[in-house]
């Protein structure tokens, strides 16, 4: 006892502070532990799978909007290469409509003037049949003034003044 | 292993001054290693201050309810410690014990004719600690329910790491699956001990070595016991009745030195966290104390300068010492806790693996 206390008092538990731990320690376990800390460890966890739940649904968001933009970069290639691809078809028409217009312009320009030809033809032959018709009346008047008198308007000079004609050819 | 180490290195601090002023004032010494005890022990009324006035010793203490049970006649006595400083003759048959402030038996000045159900300073402490534990978590509780899957806010967010941290660094990685269910314990256990760890450094109201006291480590350790054992699954029970792959004769040895390790576990927990707060408590009043000591030795007013100048700075790195222990000693009680049901519960597959 030179301390002034026995070492050994520390070491000894004490009933009455046993007693009270006890009650104050389990009667704080079952009243926090079940009323408090169950509904907080719970709220956390569901917090945590909430948040992991929001994360992976926000990657595969991510991935679809990937894709999408992938499909669309080869959409719009692909419309690309149709627009081409129309755009080289309708110059093709286009220069065959001119083409063959030109060659249809080309055959009835040339029927064209074929007939006008013939019609050309026929007109200078009908010219030629006139004047020779007025040739062989103004043969006939002048021949009437130069003989000074009047013919007999018969066939037979008709005739005859006609071959003249002819042989005036 | 620091913790293992600390209880003793710390328990020898009370002998430091003893020994190095023994030839020349063992006076003062010895009343203040009396004083150093009498403030680590439990104690009636939580004592304040002594005022010396005129000679006249006086006693400025908060008193707190008596309820003793008189073992012969078995009377129960419930007062306020405040009634046996009326008289000399004490109050019903007790009086106060002036150094230990404890109560005793009026006639025989000893506390074996009586039980002592008193809420003594460390009850008084431990109830404090209660209601401020129960106010925070039913608050916190109600922020979580109020504002399920929202960020915390207040002091929600303060506790939420410290419950997270249990949770994922404690409960989980050594119970596995089924550590929900030991969850409430876990988190209960290590804010109680937190929080009387706490109220201990806190002077005048507190300073109270609540959970440095043997009583509160063996109720905490007996719970831990208790849940340890009873959860114990098949295998935990025949690797210490019969551990697989020994043979017969080995296990004459074997199994008392398990059964003992049933009782040594928990008996650890106790004696480690009793020897660090209690060691804690000893190293800062023997530090406080070297004020007086050199006051008393020297010219009063320069010895007790020099002390002073000596006594604060150390006093102040042990009490910020003091306050990382109190969070790594409420830390350790529940690891290990966790470690030891984890293995009591641990599937067969995974304790092969483990030997």
């Amino acid at each position: 006892m030179l301390l002034g206390f026995d070492p050994m008092s520390l070491l000894t538990p004490d009933l009455g502070l046993v007693f009270w731990t006890t009650i104050v320690f389990l009667v704080f376990w079952l009243l926090v532990g079940k009323f408090a800390i169950k509904p907080i460890t719970k709220a956390i966890k569901d917090r945590e799978h909430s948040i992991a739940d929001a994360l992976s649904s926000a990657e595969k968001a991510k991935q679809e909007v990937q894709e999408l933009q992938q499909s669309n970069v080869s959409l719009l290639k692909e419309a690309r290469e149709e627009s081409a691809k129309i755009l080289k078809e309708a110059k093709e028409v286009k220069d065959s409509v001119i083409a063959e217009a030109h060659n249809r312009a080309k055959e009835e320009a040339a029927k064209i003037v074929a007939s006008a030809k013939v019609e050309i033809d026929a007109q200078k032959k009908a010219a030629l049949a006139e004047v020779k018709n007025e040739v062989s009346k103004l043969s006939l008047e002048i021949a009437q003034k130069v003989l000074g008198r009047e013919l007999d308007a018969s066939k037979d000079q008709q005739t005859y003044i006609n071959s003249l004609v002819d042989k005036l050819n | 292993m620091l913790a293992l180490l600390m209880p003793s290195a710390l328990l020898a601090n009370p002998e430091v001054p003893v020994n190095a002023e023994k030839s020349e004032t063992k006076d003062v010494s010895s009343e203040v290693v009396e004083h150093i005890m009498n403030h680590v022990a439990d104690a009636n009324e939580n004592h304040i201050a002594t005022i010396h006035e005129a000679g006249v010793e006086k006693h400025i203490s908060l008193p707190l309810p008596c309820i003793l049970y008189n073992k012969s006649t078995g009377k129960l006595s419930v007062f306020m410690s405040s009634k046996l400083h009326d008289s000399h003759e004490g109050y019903d048959g007790y009086k106060m014990d002036n150094h230990t402030n404890r109560v005793v038996d009026a006639e025989t000045g000893k506390r074996d004719t009586f039980y002592d159900f008193s809420i003594t300073k460390n009850v008084f402490n431990m109830l404090l600690g209660f209601f401020i534990l129960t106010i925070i978590f039913f608050t916190i509780k109600a922020a979580y329910v109020k504002r399920a899957g929202q960020a915390p806010t207040g002091i929600q967010s303060f506790f939420e790491p410290i419950i997270q941290f249990l949770i994922d660094e404690v409960a989980i990685p050594n119970l596995g699956a089924k550590y929900e269910k030991f969850l409430p314990y876990l988190i209960c256990v290590f804010f109680f001990i937190l929080i009387n760890n706490l109220l201990g450094l806190v002077p005048f109201i507190g300073g109270i070595n609540s959970s440095g006291n043997i009583s509160f480590t063996l109720v905490l350790a007996m719970c831990s016991l208790l849940l340890i054992n009873l959860n114990g699954n098949k295998h935990y029970w025949q690797h210490i009745f019969a551990m697989p792959g020994v043979p017969k004769w080995v296990l004459v040895i074997l199994t008392p030195i398990e059964l003992l390790g049933v009782v040594l576990k928990p008996a650890v927990l106790m004696l480690r966290l009793f020897g660090n707060i209690t060691g804690g408590h000893i190293a800062v009043l023997a530090i406080v104390s070297l004020i007086f000591i050199m006051g008393k030795m020297g010219t009063t007013i320069g010895g007790a300068t020099a002390g002073g100048a000596i006594a604060i700075p150390i006093l102040l790195f042990v009490n910020a010492m003091e306050l990382f222990v109190a969070f790594l000693q409420a830390y350790v009680f529940t690891l290990l806790t966790a470690i030891f049901i984890g293995a009591a519960i641990e599937d067969h597959h995974h304790a092969e693996e483990n030997h």
